[in-house]
């Protein structure tokens, strides 16, 4: 007997210790933002979701073949033996941002960390990433000379509350491209601007006559995460008149959430237009981008990133040898002229990305220093190469992308009507409430129960007072 | 013959009871000090055990209850500061129909896959085995055991290329183009893709029972007319039900846990087949809401345990 309670009192101390040892872990250490500043011996990590050969394969080859070994070098003739590595990854955004969240919540992670700006909220909340007025010191992170070369809409990308947590390194547009090739087939003009979600929808259902080919493509679904959001339900959302937060109130059940999933019930459910199971499969995104390569689908939404990333001949995921002659691209409607968000008729959606700094890094000022090499100007351009994109930076904007057709028209007629998503904690469980509403939809359930469903979910995420209609 | 040499397996058993009574009754009059260690030593000798249990089992399960009282989330302010929130994950979760409906395809799943699938067919197998030759036995012993053997995230590519709508395997030879199973059949999928996963455990397992049974007795079995059900039911069953029930237990558990359809279907299409660990791993790990998910990873360890505990009294009624 006597062993017994010996025993379970020596596994109960060991229990609470390592209970209050838990607790402690999660409290962020105060940082302090000259460790380590005159180090000899330096060693960083970057990272970020693309890897060599699969996803975003050209900043990866950026990152290791320009970004290290030029650092190293610099590093070098000061005198700083510098060993950087990288880590890379190729997934969707939804398991690389828990991967980084659980890393960053256990004191791990890289030093540098490319993050959606989107997730600045939530991270700065949980303490995961700090202003970097605290990480480098105000002085430092003031002088960087490139912070002037970016406008200060696109610094709201790596902003919350009033506070710069990293540096953007680019920002993006949506627009509603088009198949040319299939439009003049089914006797559609190749110069097309539709006016009304109405246009797009009888564009569809002439398309639907060609064989073999499916007509539209708005993604719905939970299966692609913040990609229905992003370019499906809000740009959709836009055109009936209101942002998903607005006042410091987030959209409910109203009446431009029920036409845009009626909307959705039309495309997927009665008229067919589009393909339910690439709303359903886990890798339905990709397959739309194969059929729309292979010019097997007429319209789909989405951002600048199909063009230059996925379908890009030279190097994209899904490489479309006439990208250049077949696809067309329009300004995405509001549901009718005018009715779109400030009274617009038409709409589009952005967001952005950028580097931050692990506020737990051993070397915040060489963590730094590496985040604004990344960002100078002559690295930005070396990390485009031949493939323009919009950058955070305003002269490297200016030489390149007059060279790109899609990327000046996002630049010119598409950045000017744009809407950024808040940069709030609660917007991805509020975006994931939106992604199950379309599921719900495109999967057979009324309109009116899937916005009766959302109204309920968003009243537990923001609290009913929180919401309007 | 046979009747003699059950005589004396009886007989043996009985002396062997006795004197596992004798030694049972014999350490209970002595409460002391049998191995002669001495409190300390025996102390010294458990504590590494009993501190890898405390770290690695009653830490998680205490820590998993802890979590569950709180709206502890992966990111956002609840990531730094959670809050007690009470029972109210329990309630949320026994009031959500997502949960519901996922505790209802974890049952099929484990009655489809676990009871039905790898029990059945490992038996059947292992059975049929019997009466082949070493070579045929061997050839599929090798085959059934690839499904165990392969890693999961490449046997749930190699099913994704049988069952892919697109360009699968099983639509060539069926001559479907275009059927889509694991959307159209997702529960299908992830019940026939775990039976072949682990048909193998159960088929080995029941070989070395079938094995084990006496083949006198089966001889005279079939000497006095007994059909194949009948030698089932009177001679092999009575012989391996101890096999069957650990089989049974340990096959539930796993089944229950496991985690690799998720590599398959995701879950999906629109949570068709979220059994609960994918149902855990997407609320708590993509939505972030760990404290949600673990009042429901609770809620599983519970399950388990009454799993557990439902067979352990089983088999003790067997031995009675």
């Amino acid at each position: 007997m006597m062993h017994g309670k010996h025993l379970v009192a020596v596994g109960g101390v060991l229990t609470a210790s390592l209970v209050l040892a838990g607790c402690g872990g999660t409290k962020a250490a105060v940082s302090n933002a000259q460790l380590n500043a005159g180090a000899k011996q330096v060693t960083l990590t970057i990272t970020a979701n693309a890897i060599s050969g699969g996803k975003n394969a050209q900043e990866a080859d950026w990152i290791t073949k320009y970004v290290i070994p030029q650092f190293e070098a610099a590093q070098k003739k000061k005198g700083v033996d510098a060993k950087v590595t990288f880590d890379p990854n190729g997934v969707d955004d939804a398991p690389y941002k828990t991967k980084i969240s659980l890393a960053l919540n256990t004191g791990g992670g890289a030093d540098v960390i490319s993050i959606d700006g989107i997730w600045v909220g939530e991270f700065a909340d949980a303490g995961y990433i700090k202003p970097l007025n605290t990480v480098v010191g105000k002085d430092v992170a003031a002088k960087w000379s490139g912070l002037s070369q970016i406008n200060p809409a696109v610094q709201q990308v790596m902003t919350y509350k009033n506070q710069l947590y990293g540096i953007p390194d680019g920002t993006d547009g949506r627009v509603i491209y088009f198949n040319k090739n299939l439009f003049k087939q089914a006797g559609l003009p190749t110069d097309w601007q539709p006016q009304s979600w109405s246009d797009i929808i009888s564009a569809a259902q002439k398309l639907k006559s060609l064989p073999g080919v499916t007509p539209l493509q708005i993604n719905a679904g939970s299966a692609m995460g913040e990609a229905t959001t992003m370019q499906g339900i809000l740009p959709l959302l836009v055109g009936t008149g209101s942002p998903i937060f607005k006042n410091d109130k987030w959209q409910g059940d109203s009446a431009g959430l029920t036409s845009t999933l009626d909307l959705y019930a039309k495309i997927y459910g009665a008229d067919k237009l589009g393909d339910l199971q690439w709303q359903q499969a886990a890798n339905g995104r990709d397959q739309s981008f194969a059929a729309f390569a292979k010019n097997k689908l007429g319209i789909i939404i989405e951002s600048d990133y199909l063009w230059r990333s996925v379908i890009n001949p030279s190097n994209g995921t899904a490489p479309m040898a006439n990208r250049d002659t077949a696809v067309g691209w329009a300004k995405i409607p509001a549901e009718t002229a005018g009715t779109g968000v400030n009274g617009q008729n038409f709409v589009s959606m952005s967001g952005g990305s950028g580097e931050v700094l692990n506020p737990k890094t051993k070397y915040p000022q060489q963590a730094f220093e590496l985040m604004t090499f990344m960002n100078s100007a002559a690295a930005v351009k070396a990390r485009l190469g031949n493939t323009p994109q919009i950058t955070a930076r305003d002269d490297v904007n200016s030489q390149v992308l007059a060279s790109d057709p899609l990327l000046s028209y996002i630049a010119k007629d598409v950045l000017p009507i744009t809407i950024y998503r808040p940069s709030l904690s609660d917007y991805t469980k509020v975006s994931t409430a939106l992604q199950n509403a379309t599921d719900s939809v495109v999967n057979g359930t009324s309109v009116a129960n899937a916005a009766t469903t959302y109204q309920k979910t968003l009243e537990g995420i923001v609290g009913a007072g929180n919401v309007f209609k | 013959m046979p009747e003699t040499s059950s005589n004396k397996e009886d007989a043996r058993t009985s002396v062997r009871d006795d004197a596992e009574r004798q030694t049972r009754q014999k350490s209970t009059h002595e409460d002391e000090d049998v191995v002669g260690l001495g409190k300390r030593r025996a102390v010294a000798f458990v504590a590494p055990a009993l501190a890898l249990i405390s770290v690695f089992l009653i830490f998680p399960a205490v820590w998993t209850l802890y979590l569950g009282l709180t709206n502890y989330g992966l990111t956002g302010s609840q990531a730094l500061n959670p809050q007690f929130v009470g029972i109210d994950n329990y309630v949320s979760a026994l009031t959500n129909p997502a949960f519901l409906n996922s505790l209802w395809l974890t049952v099929l799943f484990v009655f489809g896959s676990a009871l039905i699938g790898q029990s059945c067919l490992g038996f059947l197998i292992a059975w049929m085995m019997m009466r082949v030759n070493k070579v045929v036995r061997g050839v599929v012993e090798f085959f059934v055991l690839l499904g165990w053997i392969i890693p999961s995230s490449v046997s749930t590519f190699l099913w994704f290329a049988l069952l892919d709508g697109s360009s699968g395997t099983l639509n060539l030879l069926l001559h479907t183009p275009g059927t889509a199973w694991l959307l159209r059949y997702p529960m299908w999928s992830i019940i026939v893709f775990n039976t072949w996963v682990g048909t193998a455990f159960s088929m080995l397992l029941f070989s070395s029972a079938l094995a084990s049974v006496p083949p006198s007795q089966l001889e005279s079995a079939r000497s006095a007319g007994a059909g194949a059900w009948a030698q089932l039911r009177d001679v092999i069953f009575p012989h391996i039900r101890g096999h069957i029930l650990t089989n049974t237990l340990l096959i539930t558990l796993w089944t229950f846990n496991t985690f690799t359809p998720y590599l398959l279907t995701a879950g999906g299409p629109d949570g068709r087949s979220e059994i609960l660990p994918v149902f855990i791993y997407k609320l708590a790990l993509q939505n972030g809401m760990l404290g949600q998910g673990a009042a429901i990873s609770l809620i599983m360890i519970i399950l388990n345990l009454m799993i557990a505990l439902v067979y352990i009294r089983l088999l003790r009624t067997k031995e009675q």
